[in-house]
């Protein structure tokens, strides 16, 4: 062995998402779902609502997925895994892990009263929630899931400038809202804390709700090859923090030290390229006070336990 | 062992009977005791299955459908708001062919809110592959629970079932029932066994994206399957009878048909008061029967044909309506019947709407009416029984 350090390989070389998904080249939820089942392994069951997921493991008869898989209408994934979970407790099957894995507008929007209601009854479920901001499997529209200011099929822009004028659901707070045991966000431009966060998840019992930041070529108006820059650009300027929460106590996991301008972010996606400079001005002023409230939140809530 | 109990509490019996091992249900007047029973047969240790109390009844029937494509016996309860919510779970509880069973309250639908007995609820899901039973007994209402179980889960079927009963009328009035011997329904109804379920051990992929060429396949089958369920229902009823010394008739049950020269057809508790005014009419020499219909899909078209060689006369009470249309039971009547040679006199009676009551002295009427139609011909195809058609005001 020598005395050299060994780097620690911390993704599993198992694959368990084969060749031959019909998703657009370069989309990041197919790194999501890959990474999700290296992750949490073959013992697990999954269901699916509509979504580009719903259609990328393949047409009938064929599949790319070797786990269960199960296709659940769009709005019903916390039913699903509710009821897939009642059915092995009845059986006595403690060793499996129940996923639901559905995207932004089946989760923030149109799902959210089936996985509120999930969470509430503290379900031992994991809930994913890929994040490609929009509702893309029918053609870029804008879910409560899309940041402010982009672009989509619903959000024209057009002459009126009617691009999406909401701020963005934060589905994680809601989460803490309901007192989960633990919830986080990932990015699939990092790999390893995926791993280490699913993986962390899959052994809390209980509900568990995960977001994973999941670029969407098409949908952004951005080159493929750019999905995993544009990650770590959204971790760098703090538009998409990456950070868990145990029991209600915050944890940042990726702090940059100083926060890049949310405009060469921006910039990097067609979907913000109508953006005139003062709305630039006032997305950064949100996003630096959002990263604010964060900060200390985690400072806080650390407080709490290390008292 | 006799019990006396209501039909809601013949539904919450009758699941523990078939031993549902999930349950996933939200309440409704006038559905809520079913919820509560099943509540307190899981706390008191009597039943044991997984009671998820879910957020609303669209989550209730996902729920059960996700339940049993993992393996597991699912049983739902619920009446009108909560039956057309899960609309779109219906069709899909048929298309994942999941044999999930599910008590109905039949309950008019707002606006204008009314919680009593009407059929709309369920008849509006004419088309979404269950099976309906229409009961009219609280003891019909927990054996058909039991047989759904066993027609729905055979493997060539794999189909959902409604259990139905009227608002009030059923679900809370007293009836003795008997709750059937565990040891005899275990022998009757064996363990939910589906050949493909989700299993980690064998990894298949449910409902998958499918062409053009594939979908109609699936729909076939389905098709396929509910025309088996007529032979089923009839062998299940049969085995039943054997088990348990009591049936109801399979999909059409025929009372005083015979040499009727007026019959009527309807469906749920108006049946029993028909018969018992059918009794009355005939002691004063008027010959008149009663049709009950207790399976609305699958549709006995064999039994409706049979009867239009019993009687000249059909009167089909609806409780229930399609706008701009005959009744749903009409319809269906009308369409078994194209074709046959001796096509008897149809006429459509709208009825009972949001509880309106059908007493022994309307269905009186009713069946007098029917029976003039021998001297006067059809006077007119539909017609809605006791509205006066300013309100009454
Ligand atoms: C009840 C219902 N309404 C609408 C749709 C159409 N639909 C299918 S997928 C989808 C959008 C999905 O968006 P999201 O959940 O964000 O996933 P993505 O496609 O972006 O992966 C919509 C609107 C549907 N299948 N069911
Ligand atoms: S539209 Fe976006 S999310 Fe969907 S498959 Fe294509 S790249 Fe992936």
């Amino acid at each position: 062995m020598g005395g050299g350090r060994l780097a620690k390989f911390t993704i599993p070389e198992e694959e368990y998402m084969n060749s031959g998904h019909v998703g657009c080249l370069g989309c990041g939820a197919c790194h999501a779902m890959r990474y999700t089942l290296k992750a949490l392994g073959p013992r697990t069951i999954m269901s699916i609502p509509a979504c580009c997921w719903a259609v990328m493991p393949g047409v009938f008869p064929l599949k790319c997925l070797e786990i269960p898989l199960l296709n659940t209408a769009f709005e019903t994934t916390g039913a699903s895994i509710s009821g897939i979970r009642a059915a092995l407790d009845a059986k006595g099957i403690e060793d499996v892990t129940v996923v639901g894995f559905a995207g932004d507008g089946g989760t923030a929007d149109i799902g959210i009263q089936a996985l509120s209601g999930m969470v509430e009854r503290g379900t031992d479920v994991m809930y994913i929630m890929y994040d490609n901001e929009a509702y893309m499997n029918t053609g870029i529209q804008r879910s409560s899931s899309t940041p402010i200011g982009a672009w989509t099929t619903t959000t024209p822009v057009g002459t009126t400038r009617d691009w999406k004028k909401m701020p963005k659901k934060n589905m994680i707070e809601i989460m803490v809202a309901h007192k989960i045991p633990y919830t986080a966000s990932i990015s699939v431009g990092y790999p390893e804390d995926m791993i280490k966060k699913l993986r962390k998840a899959k052994e809390i019992r209980g509900p568990k709700f995960i977001q994973i930041y999941a670029p969407c070529p098409t949908g952004w108006r951005m080159a493929p090859e750019l999905t995993i820059e544009v990650c770590r650009e959204a971790v760098a300027c703090a538009a998409y923090p990456l950070y868990e929460v145990e029991n209600g106590v915050y944890k940042i996991t990726r702090k940059p030290k100083e926060l890049k301008p949310v405009k060469d972010y921006m910039a990097m996606q067609g979907r913000f390229r109508h953006l005139p400079q003062e709305e630039l001005d006032d997305i950064q002023r949100k996003v630096t006070q959002e990263w604010e409230i964060l900060l200390k939140k985690e400072e806080f809530t650390q407080s709490l336990v290390s008292e | 062992m006799k019990i006396m109990m209501t039909g809601n509490y013949a539904s919450a019996y009758g699941a523990m009977a078939a031993k549902a091992e999930v349950v996933a249900a939200y309440p409704i007047t006038p559905q809520t005791s079913i919820v509560e029973k099943i509540a307190t047969l899981v706390s008191s240790g009597e039943m044991k299955c997984q009671y998820v109390k879910v957020e609303s009844e669209h989550s209730a029937m996902a729920a059960c459908i996700s339940a049993s494509q993992t393996g597991a016996r699912a049983y739902t309860a619920s009446s009108a708001h909560g039956l057309t919510l899960m609309h779109e779970l219906l069709i899909w509880a048929s298309g994942a062919r999941t044999p999930v069973v599910m008590s109905n309250v039949n309950r008019a639908m707002g606006p204008p809110w009314s919680v009593w007995a009407d059929q709309h609820d369920t008849m509006a899901q004419r088309d979404t592959g269950w099976m309906q039973v229409y009961c009219d007994s609280n003891q019909e209402v927990l054996d058909s629970i039991i047989m759904a179980y066993k027609v729905g889960e055979r493997a060539d079927i794999m189909l959902p079932s409604m259990i139905i009963e009227d608002a009030f009328i059923l679900s809370h009035t007293m009836e003795p029932v008997d709750y059937p011997d565990p040891e005899l329904v275990e022998g009757y109804l064996p363990s939910f066994d589906p050949r493909f379920r989700l299993d980690v051990d064998e990894p298949y992929g449910f409902g998958s994206l499918v062409m053009p060429n594939w979908y109609m396949e699936f729909r076939f089958k389905i098709n396929e399957a509910m025309e088996k369920t007529r032979g089923a229902i009839l062998e299940a009823e049969k085995e039943f009878e054997e088990t348990f010394g009591r049936s109801y008739g399979g999909l059409m049950d025929f009372y005083k048909c015979e040499d009727a020269d007026a019959v009527l057809v309807l469906a749920g508790t108006v049946a029993s008061t028909a018969k018992h005014v059918a009794d009355k009419l005939r002691s004063d020499g008027k010959k008149v029967g009663v049709a009950r219909l207790r399976c609305f899909r699958p549709f006995p078209y064999d039994e409706v044909r049979q009867l239009a060689k019993m009687t000249n006369i059909i009167g089909v009470c609806d409780r229930s309506y399609t706008f701009g249309h005959w009744g749903p039971m009409a319809t269906e009547v009308k369409g078994a019947l194209y074709g046959l040679a001796d096509v008897p006199t149809v006429k459509n009676y709208i009825m009972g709407l949001g509880g309106k009551d059908l007493t022994p002295e309307v269905l009186e009427k009713v069946f007098v009416k029917t029976l003039q139609l021998k001297d006067t011909g059809l006077d007119t195809e539909i017609e809605w029984i006791g509205v006066t058609g300013h309100g009454g005001w």
